[in-house]
């Protein structure tokens, strides 16, 4: 047992770190650094160059384009990818559908899909929730009837994030009316561009426009398109909350989170000193900075289980709570921080905009990155119902 | 990187865990708690001469295993388990540690007898007006010739009323609270001039006050390091309490969640309830973070003394808030079968909450974690 890196494990931190340098596109920083929406371009430019590189998906298995690192090499990779800045890639292909698809799906259809999620071709988005479904998901009512050998698909979905964006959608959808709630639903990748499908925007707190309501009326998804075995969905969709929420410790981000926080701190006054010597501030980023230091380390217990070949089980609930908590202290600390000048609200820069915003940089999106963030303790199963899961499959009660 | 134990450490957590379920039940620690001696001697010996176990983390050279922070962290957490009252953090992971520190004859002379079970030494370092500064010190060692002679007082000093051995901190100079002048002398328990006041501790175990007046010592108890070597043997003793906290509040959790499948009320277990299921699964995290704390600050007690102490600082602040939200809930939970002596919760309880402040508070472990960390 040891924390020191290997001369490997180094000579790699050292490959990744030039990688970045001398790769990440410059245009993206720019707009990072204005603080501006980012466009699906730009995610787009940073997917490209991992993909040529061959690291676009590090978790997944070689055979089907994965890097074969180990979980310290992954561990070393999402640190300074995190230490520079670099945004990360939109989850829906890479961390979700694929993982399913090479799990659970036929020859064909990792033959068809795989490469196009590696190669950032195809945009995903995610089918699960709908208005009378978010945390009681297996009571959703989009149903699927076979005509031929085409599912014929109606219902309605929501918190669609970047539907507006996606050529392919995978979607929860009830095949059997009769059957136990569970046990009637499969998964189906559908094209976004079918007829039949609409998608409007839901424009968030923070004045973003990231999730949309999704209609489907009589859309035509050919049976082939279905993952695993009809009826048998929820399996893929247990499979795939598992992994999402390991995805969701976000512990790399959030230490850069807390350095943001402590150098607001520092260029903030507070009297005739820093912010950062104020005892009570202080003392909630030390509170902060010791929780993530117990979460990383929880989270590396649970790689070192990975690696020993436990894959992620319920305790990666654990890893949701205790992340989603910490991203929200992040942006509430950001936010107390800035003071008066949280409150102007900043459009972002539009065509031939050239005026400065209101307040120093690091002020801009204090406010809407907190309403925003509100969102981590609901999305993915709510703080709420990851705390049912643990009791149920880690407690027995 | 790499988070594996050994098969050697896998070993002494075996051994140790089955050793312990025989002889630590919960009515067999009752009656050696209730005994004059306040304990079982004969359990000190077998852990020293049946299983070994107490040279586990010293040098092959000295007769032990060769280990060193982890194998006391796995130790003491099975300690936790059975909350037993052993004097293994005063004896092995103090007075060993300090004898590792300084090597040369005195520990070739000590090592060999802490190995064999003879050994018990007492921490002699706590004052009465110095809370947890470990350079608040009035106990004074005055040079006499060779030798020094000791006056003051110390408290709290558990294990002593069995310990062959003092470990004592003592000023040869400078003013109080000054970190020059404060250093560290293993004398013989029995040293003329002692005085001690015994008497049992709300968690199970034995302590004393201890007076020195005019107690000659010679120059060679003096182990060279000064508040340096102090504050380090009291780093790995914070980690070493507080692993053993994670085995308190594992069993903290355990014994609460076995309750509420039994405990019925409005003709259901209790355990059904949502609003206690998610209270047990809050202390599970804490159990589980507390877990985690202890191997990141294990790992790091060898590196440089400034982050050793953010470590250990970060991880006691952590354990000791999680051993507080543990052990109330598991009471709250119990209700009023919790809070008498019948059941082993209470006692558990008791444990923890004297852990929460041992070797510093939550709030004093955050000001250090704070002067290390986030400096202006």
């Amino acid at each position: 047992m040891q924390l020191e890196f290997s001369a490997e494990e180094l000579a790699f931190q050292q490959e990744v770190r030039t990688f970045i340098a001398e790769n990440y596109p410059q245009e993206l920083r720019g707009k990072q650094d204005e603080g501006d929406e980012l466009a699906k371009e730009d995610f787009l430019a940073w997917h490209k160059v991992l993909y040529n590189k061959g690291w676009v998906a590090p978790a997944w298995p070689v055979e089907y384009g994965g890097t074969g690192w180990t979980a310290t090499q992954r561990f070393i990779w999402s640190e300074e990818t995190a230490r520079a800045d670099c945004i990360r890639l939109m989850p829906f292909g890479l961390a979700m559908v694929g993982p399913v698809i090479y799990t659970f799906g036929t020859p064909e259809q990792k033959a068809k899909f795989l490469p196009r999620i590696l190669s950032g071709e195809d945009w995903w988005c995610q089918g699960y929730s709908e208005p009378g479904s978010g945390s009681d998901l297996a009571s959703l009512r989009t149903m699927a009837v076979q005509d031929g050998s085409d599912y014929v698909v109606n219902g309605q979905k929501t918190w669609t994030t970047m539907a507006q964006h996606a050529d392919w959608g995978f979607f929860l959808v009830r095949t059997d009316k009769e059957a136990k709630q569970q046990e009637g639903i499969s998964f189906l990748l559908v094209d976004m561009k079918s007829p039949g499908i609409t998608v409007r925007p839901i424009i968030t707190l923070g004045g973003e426009h990231e999730v949309n309501e999704v209609w489907l009326e009589d859309v035509r998804v050919p049976v082939e398109n279905r993952v695993y075995e009809e009826n048998k969905g929820w399996t893929c969709a247990k499979f795939l909350l598992a992994h999402e929420r390991t995805g969701i410790a976000g512990v790399a981000s959030s230490k850069r989170g807390v350095d943001k926080i402590k150098s607001i701190a520092r260029a903030e006054q507070d009297g005739d000193k820093p912010l950062i010597a104020n005892a009570f501030f202080k003392r909630k980023i030390a509170e902060l900075e010791i929780d993530l230091t117990a979460l990383e380390f929880t989270e590396l217990r649970s790689l070192a289980g990975a690696n020993a070949g436990k894959g992620p089980g319920p305790e990666s609930s654990l890893l949701k709570i205790k992340g989603s908590e910490i991203q929200q202290r992040l942006t509430e600390l950001a936010l107390e921080a800035v003071g008066h000048y949280g409150a102007p609200y900043f459009r972002g820069f539009g065509e031939g905009d050239n005026e400065h915003p209101i307040g120093p940089d690091y002020a801009h999106r204090a406010a809407p990155t907190y309403f925003n963030t509100r969102k981590t303790t609901i999305y993915g199963g709510s703080n709420e119902i990851q705390r049912n899961i643990i009791a149920k499959m880690v407690l027995g009660l | 990187m790499d988070f594996t134990y050994t098969e050697t450490q896998d070993m002494i957590r075996d051994t140790l865990a089955r050793f312990l379920a025989d002889t630590y039940d919960f009515e067999k620690r009752k009656v050696m708690i209730a005994s004059s001696a306040g304990r079982d001697a004969g359990i000190w010996s077998a852990l020293a001469t049946e299983l070994g176990m107490l040279g586990a983390p010293f040098a092959e050279e000295h007769g032990g295993l060769g280990g060193g922070a982890l194998e006391n962290a796995l130790i003491m957490e099975e300690m936790g388990k059975v909350i037993a009252i052993e004097p293994y953090l005063q004896t092995v992971v103090i007075g060993g540690g300090a004898l590792k520190a300084v090597g040369g004859a005195v520990a070739d002379a000590v090592i060999p007898g802490i190995i064999g079970g003879e050994v018990v030494i007492g921490f002699a370092y706590a004052e009465p007006q110095g809370r947890y500064d470990l350079a608040n010190i009035r106990t004074s060692a005055k040079a006499d010739g060779a030798g020094y002679v000791l006056n003051g007082h110390k408290g709290v000093v558990y294990a002593a009323p069995w310990a062959t051995h003092l470990l004592v901190t003592a000023r040869t100079g400078g003013g109080n609270r000054e970190r020059a002048g404060v250093e560290l002398f293993l004398i013989d328990a029995n040293a003329k001039g002692i005085t001690r006041r015994d008497y049992p501790t709300v968690d199970g175990s034995q302590a004393s006050e201890i007076y020195f007046e005019n107690v000659a010592i010679p120059g060679e108890a003096l182990l060279p390091g000064g508040i340096d070597l102090i504050e380090k043997i009291v780093d790995e003793a914070t980690v070493a309490v507080c692993a053993e906290a994670t085995g308190v509040m594992e069993k903290l959790h355990q014994g609460t969640l076995d309750y509420s499948k039994q405990r019925t009320q409005f003709g259901q277990p209790i355990g059904r309830f949502q609003v206690l299921q998610h209270r047990m699964v809050d202390m599970f995290m804490e159990v589980e973070q507390a877990r985690s704390m202890v191997l990141m600050a294990t790992l790091k007690l060898d590196l440089p003394s400034a982050q050793r102490k953010a470590a250990v600082s970060a991880c006691k602040s952590k354990v000791s808030k999680g051993a507080n939200f543990v052990g109330q809930n598991a009471i709250q939970t119990h209700g009023g079968i919790g809070i008498t002596q019948e059941l082993a919760i209470g006692h558990y309880f008791k444990r923890a909450t004297i852990i929460e402040g041992h070797f510093g508070s939550a709030d004093y472990h955050l000001d250090r974690y704070e002067q290390l960390t986030l400096a202006e």
